[in-house]
């Protein structure tokens, strides 16, 4: 090997290591749009607020997922689709939820049973999203528009009188089409 | 009582693919019937070997990829890419550079991608490139045209070639193949010989390149016959013609004595065919009106612009894969208007 | 069958109601029992005012619309009540009334005609086609008098009565036209008054001559400057509205708004009819014109029918079933929805039933293929949509994509599908799109709201939290100063 060949060689690996070295120091460096990542993480999520995946709310998950302190699999409510479109967001391998931190269920409501309804109003702080209307001694009852079907009125009720009922899907609608 | 159900249409037109492909291999026929008057047999050799090879390799690749292989063999569709990559080789290829080629065209051009619908690039034009590139001479040998012609000895020619790759004891490739008009022009240019001079020797006929002219004139009757029924549609074809026409009219006006014209370029080489045939491939080529156009008239000035300086003499088949690399980028920029919808 | 020659989009389709155009309506015989559908399309539903054994008039209303557009249903014949709820043997139908006719037809007492029509306020005008029930005959069932005061508040200038009935089979708008054009003519100059437009076009198709000849000679008898007759090439959709409104006016309806946006109006001759026969007789909407034919019927033609009959009833009506028929649908042959039983009964979406035999039927040749980008379904699009880009973001459900191309913008005519060579069930993926794509947008409006519920309660928790501990020190300070001042 001739001592052209291998100054070209030497060259190139010194180019190689100075023009890689000079970009990661450069990504350490810049401003990292943090709380912009934490919005996008968030705007994926279901903003069900139920707190399976141990954070009080989806935002402070987020932001968990943002700093890497928690994986991406953690939300039933969720589910695959919800965690697929953070992967695709972060640029990481699809992982499906983890079971562990609960089951996938499909839309739901609560529902209180103001026949055993005694007004106790232990529920009502424990909405996350301040769907059930009432004050003590009086009837409570769920918004159901509001109700993120996220389970953390059941406990707190000393009569359960409150359960979760599927929401029924809307009647198909009919085609466009002609109207000729 | 009760009944079937099914989604809306209850009635469809009917058009299927493989009527599309057997209707594109008759209007191929008339440019058929002259290639062989022409060049001789070898056309009808080198069809007998791309179909089958053809077939063989869609049916491997389907098995492989684990399609069903009947429903897409039906179709026809590597059957027209047979013929076209048939059409466009020289008569006298050896067949194992056939089957070459129409391997590269059917397992890299098409399969590669995901089979029919999916291919970026035109797979015959892709076969046609990897044996020109790969074989330069074999690729560039085809038969003398003019008075000479003597059809028997030709199939004979033919004949041996195509089983053996070399012509028999008593032929000579010198005495039987020359250059094409395009080659004598390109050769001719470089040579800085006046179109006068080069036009004197024996390839160039009354319009075009001799010979090939016939073929041209075939193909745009075939192509006549498929635009009346609808199976393309004009802004391929006319946007190809222009863009090759308009730029040779326009160089010829500039410096006669250097540019052949537009009717040259028009009916020799495989412009004719590229128009009708080629280019119109509608899963590589552009998808709206407007954008066919700027592929069309893509192809047709690069085809003139390879011609005119570039290495090989007939440009097509490259100027074809160039546009096909840009077709999706003429896709994003020419997505038509929707109803109601304002331009701001 | 084929695509148009020129570059307009659209199809020239065989008709297949030459003979059913020349038939005279016939009146359909009153049902034993009917059965009213609550369900009115687009996620509305009525909800019933009656009870089961309960005894109710001819035109007793027996259904309120629930919350946002909806219209009342009323009985079509008079009777008792047998059930509310899904039918025991038609449960895929859902929910509806079953009303026994008592053969009494008593009519219900609020059934008063309006002789005064042309004087009332336009808003009485519009409540008392509310009260009639009144929705739009063409198939979409959208309620009239809510469209009509829509087109009030926005200061329609132009309104457009669609009788082009562009779509295979169907015939029921032509009978009209050519029986009781004065009805048209009549129900043009009601709606004219309530939503206050200053013209009325009626559009029809070239191949209606003689319906266009009736409402020629009707126009001519009204002596109302204000109407006009439109003759329209007869392509398939012609009669889609935005599609009709453009041809007729020239005047595009912009992208995600509608027609009163840019003062325009339509409505179906149907409804024109309705509402002329509210006025006259005070009769609400409890029948309509029924085209049923298809080569499995013995007589085609066109019923007047009750809301509620079993559609099984009314080809008994048309001379029963005739050679094999394999499908029944109603609408057109482009869009019409098949159904699975001929006991499901007739509601007021229904323009056409078709009972097709093979013959009538043309599926695919073939299985269905991958795409080769032909473009023939971009070429014949009426919303200028490029399908075959929409399949391709349809299959990787790209948002952006679907955006980008227009899938809302999709009026599922059934175009593409017909000259697609790959045989691409085209519409039948798009329309499950736009579900899916209005659910996602639905359950993306319902995370925002959360997420503002939650961080408004965040907040509220915080200032709560804020004010305690404010309050800690203010009680802290009094009682120190009071322990340092006093003692």
């Amino acid at each position: 090997m001739n001592p052209e060949t291998l100054a070209l060689i030497g060259g190139a690996i010194v180019l190689a290591l100075a023009l890689g070295g000079t970009l990661g120091w450069a990504a350490t460096r810049m401003p990292r749009d943090a709380d912009g990542l934490v919005e996008r993480i968030n705007a994926l999520l279901p903003q069900t607020q139920c707190g399976q995946c141990l954070y009080p709310g989806c935002r402070p998950y987020a932001a968990a997922i943002a700093s890497g302190e928690a994986d991406l699999d953690r939300c039933p409510p969720g589910g695959a689709v919800t965690a697929q479109a953070i992967a695709r967001l972060l640029d990481r391998p699809p992982k499906s939820p983890d079971p562990s931190y609960g089951t996938t269920k499909p839309r739901q409501v609560a529902w209180i049973d103001e026949a055993r309804c005694t007004g106790c109003a232990r529920c009502l702080p424990a909405c996350p999203v301040d769907a059930i209307v009432g004050a003590p001694r009086l009837m409570h009852t769920v918004i159901a528009a509001q109700c993120t079907g996220c389970e953390l009125c059941i406990a707190p009720c000393p009569v359960d009188c409150i359960e979760l009922r599927a929401v029924t899907a809307a009647p198909p609608s009919q085609p466009l089409a002609a109207g000729c | 009582m009760r009944f079937e159900t099914a989604p809306a249409p209850h009635v469809v037109a009917g058009f299927t693919v493989p009527r599309v492909m057997f209707l594109v291999l008759l209007a191929l026929a008339p440019a058929a019937v002259a290639h062989v008057v022409v060049f001789g047999p070898g056309l009808l050799l080198q069809f007998a070997v791309a179909a089958p090879v053809a077939l063989g390799c869609e049916a491997a690749a389907l098995a492989l990829r684990r399609r069903p292989a009947l429903p897409a063999l039906r179709d026809g569709s590597v059957l027209v890419t047979a013929a076209l990559l048939a059409i466009c080789l020289p008569p006298l290829l050896p067949w194992w550079l056939t089957a070459l080629g129409t391997a590269v065209a059917v397992l890299l051009g098409k399969h590669v991608y995901g089979g029919l619908g999916y291919n970026p690039f035109n797979p015959a034009m892709v076969g046609y490139a990897v044996l020109l590139i790969s074989f330069p001479v074999a690729m560039t040998r085809w038969p003398l045209t003019g008075a000479e012609l003597d059809w028997p000895t030709l199939a004979r020619l033919t004949i041996h070639s195509f089983y053996s790759g070399v012509p028999p004891p008593d032929l000579s490739w010198d005495a039987w193949t020359g250059a094409t008009a395009l080659d004598a022009l390109r050769t001719g240019l470089r040579q800085r010989l006046t179109l006068q001079e080069i036009r004197a020797g024996a390839p160039f006929g009354v319009l075009g390149a001799a010979g090939f002219v016939w073929v041209n004139l075939a193909a745009l009757a075939g192509g006549l016959f498929l635009l009346r029924r609808g199976i393309v549609r004009w802004q391929i074809p006319a946007a190809l013609l222009a863009g090759l026409a308009l730029p040779a009219a326009l160089a010829q006006a500039l410096d006669p004595g250097g540019h052949p014209g537009a009717l040259f370029h028009l009916f020799s080489g495989a412009t004719m065919l590229g128009a009708f045939f080629i280019a119109t491939d509608p899963v590589s080529a552009a998808t709206s009106d407007r954008g066919r156009l700027i592929y069309g008239a893509g192809i047709g000035f690069l085809t003139w612009i390879i011609r005119r300086w570039g290495s090989y003499p007939d440009g097509v088949a490259f100027a074809v894969l160039l546009m096909n690399l840009a077709a999706p980028l003429i896709d994003r920029l020419t997505i038509p208007r929707i109803y109601g919808q304002t331009r701001d | 069958m084929q695509a148009r020659r020129d570059f307009a989009p659209g199809l020239v389709l065989d008709a297949r109601k030459r003979s059913t155009m020349r038939e005279r309506i016939v009146a359909a015989p009153e049902p034993a029992q009917v059965f009213v559908l609550l369900d009115q399309g687009d996620g509305r539903r009525g909800t019933p005012c009656v009870r089961e054994g309960e005894r109710v008039r001819q035109g007793a209303a027996i259904a309120r619309a629930d919350d946002g557009p909806g219209a009342d249903l009323h009985a079509p014949v008079a009777g008792r009540i047998r059930s509310i709820g899904p039918h025991e043997n038609l449960r895929e139908a859902g929910p509806g009334i079953v009303i026994d006719n008592d053969g009494s037809d008593e009519r219900d007492s609020r059934w008063e005609p309006c002789p005064d029509a042309d004087s009332l306020d336009p808003d009485d005008l519009i409540e008392r086609i509310r009260g009639g029930g009144i929705v739009g005959l063409g198939g979409a069932l959208y309620p009239t008098a809510a469209k009509l005061a829509q087109g009030r508040d926005r200061s329609v200038t132009h309104l457009v009565l669609n009788g082009a009935e562009c779509e295979p089979w169907i015939c029921c708008d032509d009978a009209l036209m050519r029986e009781t054009p004065g009805e048209v003519v009549r129900g043009a100059q009601l709606m004219l008054r309530a939503c206050g437009a200053a013209k009325c076009t009626i559009a029809i198709e070239d191949d209606k001559a003689e319906a266009g000849a009736a409402l020629e000679a009707a126009l001519a008898a009204a002596g109302d400057a204000r109407l006009s007759l439109a003759v329209l090439p007869a392509v398939y959709p012609a009669g889609a509205e935005r599609q009709l409104l453009t041809a007729v006016t020239g005047l595009e309806v912009p992208q995600h708004a509608w027609p009163p946006a840019i003062g325009l109006l339509c409505q179906n001759v149907g409804t024109a009819v309705a509402i002329a026969r509210l006025m006259r007789t005070g009769e609400p909407l409890i029948r309509r014109i029924v085209t049923v034919t298809g080569s499995g019927v013995a007589h085609p033609g066109n019923l007047d029918a009750r809301i509620g009959t079993p559609i099984a009833e009314l080809i008994a009506a048309a001379g029963g079933y005739a050679g094999a028929p394999r499908r029944l649908w109603f609408g057109g042959s482009m869009t019409g929805r098949a159904l699975p039983d001929d006991a499901w009964p007739l509601t007021s979406a229904m323009n056409c039933i078709v009972a097709a035999t093979a013959a009538d039927l043309r599926a695919p040749a073939q299985a269905e293929q991958a795409c080769i980008r032909c473009g023939d379904c971009a070429r014949v699009c009426p919303a200028g949509l490029l399908p075959q880009e929409l399949h391709r973001a349809v299959r990787s459900r790209d948002e952006m994509l679907l955006e980008r191309f227009g899938l809302a913008d999709c009026i599922e005519c059934g175009c593409c599908d017909y000259v697609c060579p790959s045989a691409i069930p085209l519409v039948e993926r798009f329309r499950q799109e736009r579900v899916a794509m209005r659910e996602r947008a639905a359950e993306a409006a319902r995370a925002k709201a959360a997420r503002l519920h939650f961080e408004h309660r965040e907040r509220r928790l915080a200032e709560l939290e804020a004010d305690r501990r404010r309050e800690f020190e203010d009680a802290r300070r009094r009682a120190r100063d009071s322990s340092r001042d006093g003692g």
